[in-house]
């Protein structure tokens, strides 16, 4: 039953992403890595970068991606399916209440307690993708960690584009490593 | 005021076309995508005031799920009710439908390359580092709102979730349960 555990998997990440972009984050990777095993890690940072460079919600990229691999072409639409049905029915309950009552200060209250922890769950997914990508706590990856270092720098102090700045990340990376070996 | 009405199948084809336009050309978070839909159908077709549109898009933050996807939900409904709705989200997800599919039938292809996986192994640290700084101006602003409340919060779920690898989704539903008592105390002015 691939179908059903791909539409009920991606319903989770549709359902509990609060907070927009990039909140779905730690969602899909407790999804699809930890959950089901259908990405590595390393495979999971790529969906992220690919997401990161391509138009679109990273729920729905990543609906499409893994569906695809995992189940084919139905695969993808049952995924998707899966993660726009939670806000199908929310959205429109909601807007069934801000037509009623012409006011939506009671969410945005729970939202301001939610955010603190999106903001937490978004970072230790970050953390895991820093460590997994540069070898933190085992063969460290000194050149990566310099990078990321450098990446990160460039991304508080300059307005660069991020998908600028993973790009040149990649570039960088791929010649020092041909010219180091 | 004048008031337009359009055939119908002649709505339904803009609203799509519009949605699969802005969808399959615009770069960056939710955020980007609302301004974008604003521009089209408030200020250009002007079909939603610029007033509700803003609304709308508060209302498409406050759900759960992709903000792109829920605005246009909203504007869908708005515009032509459930058939409208149904066209719209379709606009929507199809462009990144499309581009993931030929990017993870060339992912299949050339990931094993050793150029490629240098590439994409570099682009790894990249991508942490913009999640890490998305975090950074993130925790800033929850910071900002000078709140002991939220800054607990926030230590208590970073440890749960990376030294105590909590489920996400036990994380976020306390913190929901957490909000809504918060909130419905608040209402009764309890909480101020």
């Amino acid at each position: 039953m691939i179908y059903l555990q791909l539409l009920l998997s991606f319903a989770q990440v549709g359902l509990f992403s609060i907070g927009g972009g990039y909140a779905a984050i730690p969602l899909i990777e407790s999804q699809v890595v930890v959950n089901h095993g259908w990405l590595t890690m390393s495979e999971f940072t790529d969906l992220v970068t690919i997401a990161e460079m391509t138009p679109g919600p990273i729920a729905i990229n990543a609906a499409t991606f893994v569906g695809i691999r995992i189940g084919g072409a139905p695969g993808a639409v049952v995924a998707t399916l899966g993660c726009i049905v939670p806000s199908l029915a929310i959205v429109t309950l909601l807007a069934f209440v801000y037509y009623r009552y012409k006011s939506a200060t009671f969410m945005q209250r729970i939202l301001k307690v939610i955010r603190p922890v999106v903001v937490s769950l978004i970072a230790a997914a970050g953390i895991r993708i820093l460590v997994n990508a540069s070898g933190l706590g085992g063969a460290v990856d000194l050149v990566a960690v310099a990078l990321f270092a450098a990446a990160l720098a460039t991304m508080r102090l300059s307005k660069l584009s991020p998908v600028l700045v993973m790009v040149i990340c990649g570039v960088i990376y791929m010649l020092l490593e041909i010219i180091v070996k | 005021m004048h008031e337009r009405e359009p055939r119908r199948p002649n709505v339904l084809w803009i609203l799509f076309a519009g949605m699969f336009y802005i969808s399959a050309f615009t770069f960056g978070g939710g955020f980007v995508i609302a301004t974008f839909v604003k521009k089209r159908f408030s200020d250009e077709l002007g079909w939603i005031s610029e007033s509700e549109m803003l609304d709308l898009i508060a209302l498409a933050q406050s759900a759960p799920g992709a903000i792109a996807v829920n605005v246009s939900i909203l504007v869908g409904w708005k515009v032509f009710g459930l058939m409208g709705m149904v066209v719209s989200v379709l606009g929507t997800i199809l462009p990144p439908m499309i581009i993931i599919t030929v990017v993870s039938i060339i992912y299949n292809l050339i990931a094993d390359n050793f150029y490629v996986a240098l590439l994409l192994k570099g682009m790894q640290v990249g991508v942490a580092a913009i999640i890490l700084s998305v975090s950074i101006d993130l925790a800033i602003k929850v910071i900002r709102e000078k709140s002991a409340l939220y800054d607990i919060l926030m230590v208590v779920a970073f440890v749960l979730s990376y030294v105590f690898k909590v489920n996400v989704v036990i994380l976020i539903l306390s913190a929901l349960l957490l909000g809504a008592s918060l909130a419905f105390l608040g209402r009764k002015g309890a909480f101020r």
